[in-house]
């Protein structure tokens, strides 16, 4: 049955080609409009830490020293704290996070000093944020405790340097430090580079920084900090530092920590960790505001954040709406083409057709359009998705059409052409065979 | 009851889906219009600064300008870059409108008193000549003296002792408006530092001058600038004839190599800047002017289909008309007037919900109340469009011969 539907459904297209290109062309536009925006949606609202976000998290306290009730945590740290409770290692893993920007020159390769952005970080964060590596391995814990002059560079840097060649082993010179590569890692992109979003309600929307390419030099905490003393800029300050004080000591935060908490019991026990850490800063008088500690997980600190930028957001509701007109469309279309046929219905009717059978063979020639539709729609998301790729945004690299949304692609085609066919289809059945072959 | 009325209350189902379509085309279109409108005023609003004739030099190799024998180096980068062939000026600022990175502090208006403070002002310093250079235009008061450079260093950690900022400010009308509501700012004072115990007086005002980011916190035009005499970290700015800002930009890198190899140079023409900063919204108006496009086309092809169909299954109805009497122009006018009547339903649902699409974008997205004129504009353009679209049918429809009532389809 189904193959005498599709049939007539074939020649019903056929029998009127132009309204048929109208109707897949509208589904097509609707579809490629809204599998774009969607696409860059999906990938950057995505999960960075698949399987093991859950189990990541991001303390906070709150040093401002002057009581207000109202004052929330910043968005980093101040050292002192994210050195102490770094070095309780209450959690299963923990790693210091801060970034700078400084020079790189390479001996013995003919190139140009290079700019580049360097992460200070422990050695947990390797293992707790999966990072894959290529060559060689991460710093140790006696490294960071001995403020080993190592680093691990990106691939990126790799390639640019050594062509991509196993580079462990070789010194490079930061500023004015000479250091040795003991890891390189393989291409890694996060989406977006979770471990340093911070701020992002200050953005005004404008969040796209987010999604750009994790560091070219990783090395340990305590070493960068003195490789490039004076090149660390603060996230905020809550009074001018005095002269000639270290970043350090300085009544600035600029620090993140992020902790691994493998159970239940071990978020609660650092929660609790966390409010006793607090408290005995106030009895120190260090802190104002002891009750001031926060710990959301790494989805709730990016949405926190709000990391997907606003326009990308406003441009999924557009195609949405858009993808709404297009049905309404294609309904009104539908109507007419299956109504226009009331007489050849009605034959079918009288031949002994029933109303299910009717409704049916019309859903059939209505999803038939879906795929073609479909089809198209795919079609014009692959240069969608290729304007966005041309476009200077930080996430253009990351946007491509993954097996998932190119599935999606066909089946919201088909299932939005069914629904617009759903009413269309429902009227046709309702043809009385007698009153159509009486005026035919 | 009109015949029109009584015809269309037999496609009840097709008319509520015209009109739906229409009102949905409406609502998306005002919206989508005014976005346009409100990004294109945003892009166009004038720096306040020589846009044309600007180049500007970066140079990162002095490790990020932390403190290595400053003076010397910029004394003769200065040199070098005077003397490039097409340059007028050069100047030192810390940053330029529309480059993104800016210092931003807080403004007293009585010396250490918490409650009089204007937060989130940005701090422009330049070096002597920087007005000029830039272009910036004074509505009220004087340029800089050159007494009045003095060697402050905003918000540096760890660099060596403090000074005090400058004596002298040049403010903008935005920032005067905020600090002395309706007064004249020429010649009076407010306070700087954590504390709010420096003393400058403004010497002048300009009308405008864009902050290097413009956000929500900041604003877009809320600035000072200051006369210092050097500025760490900031950019080399040049004066420079329009039509060799190009090759300055390429004489740039090895001129200032040839001062110092050990660095990097990035130089750019402003315009590209300026450009640069505005990539998003350019994108986010070619999008919403393509979907408008699309959804005018689509919403017009969706008439041009129903009234098609209405008129194919009205024929022998027509016929019987123009037997008894209607002429051809009566037959058009009734389609066009059914077509007034569905696209006018459509545009008053329309209107409502442009209305409360636009309350929706307002609360999520810092766009303002969309004034009358885009709901009238929308309205006109979509009952051009039903009118043009409904023209081709409903010739044919008086196209139709009155012997058609005699036959039987």
């Amino acid at each position: 049955m189904f193959a005498y539907y599709l049939d007539l459904a074939l020649r019903s297209l056929k029998r009127n080609k132009v309204l048929t290109a109208l109707m897949v062309l509208a589904i097509a536009v609707g579809i490629g409009a809204s599998m774009t925006t969607l696409t860059v949606m999906h990938l950057l609202s995505g999960d960075p830490l698949p399987g093991r976000s859950g189990q990541i998290f991001y303390p906070q306290v709150d040093p401002y020293p002057t009581p207000d009730p109202r004052h929330q945590p910043w968005d980093m740290m101040d050292y002192r704290s994210a050195t102490d409770l770094w070095s309780a290692h209450r959690a299963d893993r923990q790693a210091l996070v801060t970034g700078s920007a400084l020079r790189l020159t390479a001996p013995g390769v003919n190139l140009p000093p290079l700019m580049v952005q360097m992460l200070a970080t422990t050695s947990d964060f390797f293992p707790m944020f999966r990072v894959p590596f290529r060559y060689g391995n991460a710093w140790t814990a006696q490294d960071d405790a001995s403020r080993a002059r190592v680093v691990v560079i990106s691939d990126a840097l790799n390639r640019k340097l050594f062509g991509g060649a196993n580079s462990v082993g070789r010194t490079l010179r930061l500023k004015d430090t000479d250091v040795r590569i003991v890891g390189v890692l393989a291409p890694w992109r996060p989406s977006p580079q979770f471990y340093d979003v911070a701020g992002g309600r200050f953005a005004g929307g404008d969040t796209s920084a987010f999604y750009s390419k994790p560091e070219d030099v990783f090395a340990p905490f305590a070493s960068a900090l003195e490789i490039n003393d004076g090149g660390f800029q603060p996230f905020t300050c809550w009074q001018p530092p005095e002269e000639g004080v270290k970043l350090q000591n300085a009544p600035c935060v600029w620090v993140a920590l992020w902790v691994q908490l493998d159970s239940a019991a071990k978020v609660a026990d650092y929660r609790r960790f966390l409010a006793g850490y607090a408290q005995q800063q106030k009895a120190l008088g260090r802190f104002a505001q002891a009750d001031n500690t926060r710990m959301p997980g790494l989805m709730a600190w990016l949405d926190f954040n709000h990391v997907v930028p606003s326009d990308v957001r406003l441009q999924s509701w557009l195609a949405l709406a858009f993808l709404l007109i297009c049905l309404f469309n294609m309904v009104g279309l539908l109507l007419a083409k299956f109504l226009r046929r009331a007489g050849e219905i009605g034959v079918r009717r009288a031949l002994g057709a029933s109303h299910r059978a009717i409704f049916a063979q019309c859903l059939v020639e209505a999803g038939l359009i879906g795929l073609l539709g479909g089809v198209g729609g795919w079609l014009l998301t692959l240069v969608g998705l290729w304007l966005v790729r041309s476009q200077p945004v930080e996430y253009a690299d990351l946007v491509h059409l993954d097996l998932s949304m190119f599935a999606l692609t066909f089946v919201l085609a088909v299932a939005a052409s069914l629904l617009a066919g759903l009413l269309p289809a429902l009227r046709a059945a309702r043809v009385a065979p007698a009153l159509q072959l009486k005026a035919g | 009851m009109h015949p029109v009325l009584s015809a269309l209350k037999h496609h009840k189902t097709t008319v509520v889906l015209v009109v739906l379509e229409i009102a949905l085309t409406c609502a998306m279109v005002t919206n989508a219009l005014f976005l346009i409108g409100d990004r294109l005023a945003a892009m166009h609003v004038p720096t306040g600064v020589a846009d044309n004739e600007l180049v500007w030099a970066r140079t990162t190799g002095l490790d990020l300008g932390q403190g290595t024998a400053l003076g010397a180096d910029e004394a003769a980068d200065m040199a070098a870059l005077r003397a490039i062939p097409g340059v007028e000026s050069v100047a030192e600022a810390n940053s330029l409108p529309l480059s993104r990175n800016y210092l931003s502090v807080a403004a007293w208006r009585q010396p250490g008193d918490k409650h009089s403070l204007v937060d989130n002002v940005v701090e422009y310093a330049g070096t002597p000549g920087v007005m000029d250079t830039l272009g910036i235009r004074l509505s009220k008061g004087r340029d800089f003296l050159a007494q009045e450079y003095v060697p402050y260093r905003p918000n540096l950690i760890g660099s060596g002792p403090r000074t005090p900022p400058p004596t002298v400010a040049i403010v903008t009308r935005t920032l005067a408006e905020s600090l002395w509501p309706g007064k004249d700012p020429l010649g009076k004072t407010f306070w700087l530092d954590s504390d709010g115990k420096e003393p400058v007086q403004v010497i002048g005002v300009a009308d405008h001058l864009l902050n290097p980011s413009i956000n929500k916190y900041q604003g877009a035009d809320r600035n000072m600038f200051l006369p210092v005499t050097k500025v760490t970290g900031g950019v080399y700015v040049l004066r420079v004839r329009p039509d060799r800002r190009a090759a300055v930009k390429r004489a740039i890198p090895g001129v200032l190599q040839k001062v110092d190899p050990a660095r990097m140079v990035q130089a750019e023409i402003y315009t590209d800047t300026i450009a640069d900063y505005y990539h998003g919204d350019r994108a986010m108006v070619w999008l919403l002017l393509v979907v408008t496009g699309c959804l005018l086309a689509l919403t017009a092809l969706g008439v041009v289909g129903l009234s098609s169909f209405w008129v194919q299954q009205r024929t022998r109805q027509i016929g019987i008309r123009r037997a008894i009497g209607a002429t051809r122009r009566d037959i058009l006018r009734y389609f066009q007037l059914e077509n007034l009547l569905i696209v006018s339903l459509g545009i008053v649902l329309g209107s409502a919900g442009a209305v409360g699409m636009n309350l929706w974008l307002m609360r999520h997205y810092e766009l303002t109340h969309m004034p009358l004129a885009w709901l009238v504009s929308g309205a006109v353009a979509l009952w051009l469009l039903g009118q043009l679209a409904v023209l081709g049918p409903a010739l044919r429809a008086a196209a139709v011969p009155p012997v058609v009532a005699t036959r039987s389809v």
